[in-house]
Parts: C-alpha cells; structure tokens; sequence
C-alpha cells in the first residue's frame, strides 16, 4: 500500500502534511480503481513532490501529479476530471469514450455501448427501430433453415450454434471453441518454426563465431528474418439478428486473446466497442457474461459501414501491421449505407493482408449473398466462409496458416 | 518553481516553444530523475523536445532509433571482431597475452546506450519510436534504465558516470508495456493551439511576421477539423510557411490561389489533396481574419 510509502516521512512533516499524505494514499487507491498503473515508487515520489512545494499550488500539482501518475493516452485524458473531483470537489464531468465520438477509443466501452443504446431510445424517430427487410430474411431463414450436410448423428463440431439448445451442449461447445483457439495457435506457431532457415550470411557474427578458430570460417552465421507473428483481429457482429451466434463468437475470441500472442478483437452493432481489454479477463465466466448481456441489448439495426469507418479511422494504425488477418464475423445485413460500407472495406483491404468474413447464415438452405451489405462488401474480401459449426471454424486453420 | 519559467524561457531561446505541462515535465524529469514518455501523433515535435533538451542543458543528445530487430549489439556495445582478428594474426604464438588484450576496452565498440552512461556530463538520451522495437528489447531497456549499469561478460560490470536525461518517445503502432509505462514521466504532445503554433512558425520560419504566422496558424487548424486520413503535423505547418514566405506571399488572402497550390505541403495523400477542392480552401480561408 502506498500509506506505507509515504509512512517514512512521517518524522519530518508535521501534522497537517501527515493528514495531506493520508488523503494522498486515498487519491492513489482512486487512480488504480480507475484504471492507473501507480505503484510504491510513484507513491514516494507524489510525496516527494507535495513536500518540495507544490502542494501549496493545486494547479501545478495537478500538472505534475498528471505527468508522473499517467502511463498512457486514456489516463491522460481522464486525469484532470480525477484531481479536480477529488481535490477540489468539483463533479466529474462525464467524458464517456465511445469510440466514433473522440479520440480516446481505447478505453473499453461497455458502459458507453449501454448508455448509446439508452440515448437512442430517446429519439423520437429512430429510424433503425423499424424492422430493415435485412432483418426480416433471418427470421424466415431461422423457421424452416437447414443446414447443408448436418448429419442428424449427434455429432456436437457439425451442429449449428444456433440449435444448441441443452445448456451442457453449449458449455461443450463453449469449451470447444476456446480449446479450438488454443489448437490453431500452437500448431500455427509451429509451421513457423519449421520454414525458418536462414538465406544470408551474416559475415560480422561469422566473423564473431570463428575467432576461436583463428579467424578461419567453419561455423558460417546465417541471417533470417525475423517472423512476425499472426496477428489476428476479429471484429464481431453483435446486432440482434446474429444474437444466436454472438455467444459462442464470443467464447472463440476470449480463447484467441489468451492463446495468440497477439490479438485484438472489437464488437459493433451500431457503433464500434474495442473489446480487448474487457475480454482479457482471467475470470472467462464473468467478461463474458458482461459482453452477452452488452450483445444482447444492441438490437436495432447494424451500421457495418460505419464500424468500420471508425475502426479504419482510430483503430486500423495501431492494430494492423504486415502480418495481420482481418476476421469480420457478419451477417451482412447492413441497416446503413451500403456503399460506405463497400468503401470502407476497400480501404481495409488496402491495409491488411487479408480478409475473411465469416457468415453464419451462409450455410442455410437456400441463403445468397443478396443483402444489399453483403455484395458491397464482398468484392475486397479473401476467404468467405460459413461458420455455424464447430467444424467450420476449424477448417479456417489451414487458411489462417498460409499467411 | 521558478525554475520551471526558466526552462520554459530557454527551451524557446533554442526554438521550442513549450506549453506549460511541457515545461513542468522537463523539471520533473530533473527533480524525480525518470525518464520522460512522449506519445503523440506523427509531427507534433516529439523528438524536437530532446534535441531542444540538450540545448538547454547544453549538453550532448545521444539519440538511439528504435527498428524491428535492433539488439543488443547496435544499442548498447559490440566487440571489433575485425581489430580483435588483426591482433591474433599479428601475435600469433602468444595465446595467453593476446586473450587478456583483445578483450581490453581498446576493442570494445560502443553504441548508443553505453556511450550515453559513459559520459563526464550527462548527456540527453534520445531513445525514439522505441514502439518500433520488440518486447524482448523494451524488458532490457527497462533494467538498464532503472540500474544504470551494463554488465559485460568479458570485461565486468561498467556502472555509470553520469545519469542521462533520457526521453522516449512513441507513435503508438505497438502497445508498450505497462512496467515501461510505469518507470516513466508521461506526456502527450497534442498539436498546439493557434497561438502557439503561430509563434513556433515565427521561431522557427526566418522572414514569416507575426500576422502571416497568425493565418497560417488559423488556416491549418482549420484544415486539421476537416476529415482527413493524415493531419497535417507542425513540421508540415513549418514546410508550408517555408514555401509561402519563399513565394513572396504576404497575406493569404492576396493569392488565394499559391495557398491551394501549395497545400502539397501539407495534405500527403492522394485522397486528402483531393478532398480539399479550391472551393474549400476558399472557405477555409473565409474564416481566417
């Protein structure tokens, strides 16, 4: 505890500073119930501060305080509202981070996604509350839908998400999917030890290796490129109409954020919610039931273009680099505008090695790709590929391994 | 504190015009001795910050580039393997004398890091874009910054003679870690605001009067609200004033033209240059006074 830190100096300072140095371990325990990355050190060095003067000037110590207790952009942005509430009394203005509203998208945006809904409520005329005929084609589909090939043997990988009904069977292919994750992680990571070799020769370290031998090159140094490792950001459709699948996705992507070494994943209905944070959770059960119940109250429409404007906007820079593999799991029923969305996609496509978008509906009897959505967005995408079972999302692997 | 108006007042005698919060950072760096964070977009003058450091300190920048792969031999020290053969083929018989002599500090290449703590004055070192390095050599970086001292296998433990101010600055294209992000001072360089960009172009920009600098100023804020894939950053500003007071222009609205003309200064894609037709430039440039 920071009161322990500050506690050495408490010979030296008198009465009113022990009271200032108590108030400042309370300010230290709101900073890390906000989100801060404050330690002893920095607790020793606060009092440090508040010691040498700048106690006496609140807008200084403000300044200093933000300098030394911020460790990145969100924290930065956050900090004064923190100080002036706790120090100064005043109310914490409400700076609710929603991704497309300000720069500060970092932030995990569960509350912001619930608070949106509840402003859209508000509207008089929300004009994605009337039923797209978008919306209408699931709900036919789901009535007499079939999937190609199912075998009625209860095969739990070839069962459709959306008929698992018995709570045992979801948990199984809850588990499944994230032993799935693990499963394309590992032998993804193999394959790239395999194909490493080297093709240059590194004459410096040759040189290096060989001293022993007076100089003379037996050991020869190789150079090899380091690889990057596959990075995976998937981006997950969590609008009404893909309510059946959104669980189990969901439970895919918290395996794939603690397998893979690098991943990223973002949710959108009508807006975008970078989830990452919120779903690295140790407790499985708990994120996940927070992010369910965020899903399931987003119904209303889905803005893919707009997503995705969002995420090529603030997003794409800091997710993306050469190796990256973009996975949108969509219906593609999209209640915005269609040719934002083809020109989103393209801009993305520009970005990122490649793209696959995975469409739970693709496998239904009878289903074209015919949503409006859907063929403006398909030009630029890579693979597209069902994945209503479990089988289907495994045989994503060899793809992803390609890469 | 008085000191912090100080640091103000000469890291603009060197061209730097610091906000506040900046010239703050800068005492803390000294008071607390930890190394400073900068985070902020492309072209704000992150790495301009260090380089204005040293000239207030008035001391050596030691500035390291952070890439993908770089390692512990082109950071911190590397032995002259060619020096060290040249010493064996000339000695060649007397193995013993020549072990102990070419692992000697005569043979010892150093690199950025070693260099820095190895100075009788401190120096400023600039560790940039350390986002671009990988993890494995921002954990290193971590122990070097907090120990100050490298030990080398051959030749012992090096500790240092002088602390440099060391300031890190990042594009954000890698998360860094939180330990990292934890040993240092943070701060995010926005762009500036109007006024003090017009007088970062009256610093820096020779021949650029204060009205001029003033509209220049307020047209680029103007073009940083329009929707656009790059914002144009303060060294594209002091490109573009360059080229205006190059071109003899003396009031922005008199050539209307050579300031849509010119905006290549500014707009880096081909998309951006696109979007900002001569209709928009022109209204841009109505709402500057």
């Amino acid at each position: 505890m920071s009161c322990g830190a500050t506690s050495r100096r408490h010979d030296e300072i008198d009465e009113v500073s022990r009271l200032v140095a108590g108030k400042l371990a309370a300010f230290l325990r709101t900073l890390r119930d906000s989100g801060f990355a404050v330690g002893l050190a920095e607790g020793q060095d606060a009092a440090a501060l508040m010691a040498q003067g700048y106690a006496e000037r609140p807008a200084l110590l403000r300044i200093a305080f933000k300098h030394l207790f911020s460790a990145r952009k969100a924290d930065w942005e956050k900090f004064d509202g923190l100080f002036d509430a706790f120090w100064l009394g005043k109310r914490v203005r409400s700076r609710i981070a929603t991704s497309g509203a300000s720069k500060a998208a970092n932030s995990p945006s569960l509350k912001s996604l619930q608070d949106a809904k509840s402003e859209r409520r508000g509207e008089p005329s929300a004009a994605d509350q009337i039923p797209s005929p978008g919306d209408d084609a699931p709900e036919e589909a789901r009535g007499e839908g079939r999937m190609e090939g199912a075998s009625v043997a209860s095969n739990l990988a070839e069962i459709d998400f959306r008929k698992l009904a018995d709570p045992d069977q979801i948990g199984q292919a809850h588990a499944a999917a994230a032993q799935l994750a693990k499963v394309m992680r590992t032998r993804l990571t193999r394959r790239d030890l395999a194909r490493r070799r080297g093709y240059r020769l590194d004459l410096r370290r040759t040189i290096h290796r060989n001293i022993s031998h007076g100089g003379v090159p037996i050991t020869l140094v190789k150079r090899q490129r380091k690889d990057k490792p596959l990075r995976l950001v998937v981006l997950l459709d969590a609008s009404g109409s893909m309510s059946m699948y959104t669980g189990v996705f969901l439970r895919f992507i918290h395996g794939v954020l603690d397998e893979f070494r690098e991943a990223e994943a973002f949710l959108f209905h009508t807006r975008l919610a970078y989830v990452s944070d919120a779903m690295k959770e140790k407790d499985a059960a708990r994120a996940l039931d927070r992010l369910s119940i965020m899903a399931q109250g987003a119904g209303g429409g889905t803005r893919i273009g707009e997503s995705l404007q969002t995420f090529n906007r603030w997003h794409a820079a800091r997710v993306i680099h050469s190796r990256t593999c973009v996975m949108i799991v969509s219906d593609g029923y999209e209640t915005g505008d269609a040719a934002l969305l083809g020109r989103e996609m393209a801009a993305l496509s520009r970005r990122c090695r490649r793209i696959v978008w995975l469409n739970p509906m693709m496998a239904w009897d009878g289903y074209a790709p015919e949503a409006k959505g859907i063929r403006a967005a398909l030009p630029h995408v890579d693979l597209y590929a069902p994945a209503n079972t479990l089988k289907s999302l495994a045989a994503l692997e060899p793809y992803l391994a390609k890469l | 504190m008085k000191n912090r108006d100080q640091i103000a007042q000469s890291l603009a005698a060197c061209g730097y015009i610091a906000d506040a919060e900046l010239a703050t950072a800068v005492t803390l760096m000294q008071l607390l001795r930890r190394p400073l964070l900068l985070e902020g977009e492309a072209g704000v003058g992150k790495t301009e910050v260090a380089k204005a450091l040293a000239h207030v300190h008035a001391t050596e920048l030691i500035r390291l580039q952070c890439y993908e792969g770089l390692d512990q031999s082109s950071a911190l020290y590397e032995w002259n393997y060619q020096r060290q053969l040249l010493a064996i083929e000339a000695h060649r018989g007397h193995a013993d004398a020549i072990e102990d002599q070419i692992f000697s500090e005569k043979y010892l290449l150093e690199r950025p890091l070693l260099a820095a703590i190895r100075r009788d004055q401190p120096p400023v070192l600039l560790i940039d874009e350390i986002d671009r390095a990988d993890d494995e050599f921002e954990a290193f970086l971590l122990e070097l910054l907090s120990d100050f001292q490298v030990s080398i296998p051959e030749l012992g433990t090096i500790k240092a003679t002088s602390i440099p101010h060391v300031v890190l600055t990042s594009n954000g294209t890698r998360e860094l870690s939180d330990a990292l992000r934890r040993r240092c001072l943070y701060h995010y360089v926005d762009y500036p605001d109007v006024d003090r960009e017009a007088r970062i172009i009256m610093a820096r920009v020779t021949g650029a009067n204060s009205s001029l600098s003033l509209q220049i100023a307020r047209l680029v804020e103007g073009i940083r609200k329009e929707e656009l894939r790059k914002v144009p950053g303060v060294a594209e500003t002091l490109d573009w004033a360059t080229a205006l007071v190059g071109l003899d222009v003396r009031d922005l609205h008199d050539a209307p033209e050579t300031v849509h003309e010119t905006l290549m200064c500014l707009l880096k894609t081909h998309e951006d240059r696109a979007r900002l037709t001569p209709e928009i430039t022109a209204r841009l440039l109505g709402k500057v006074a």
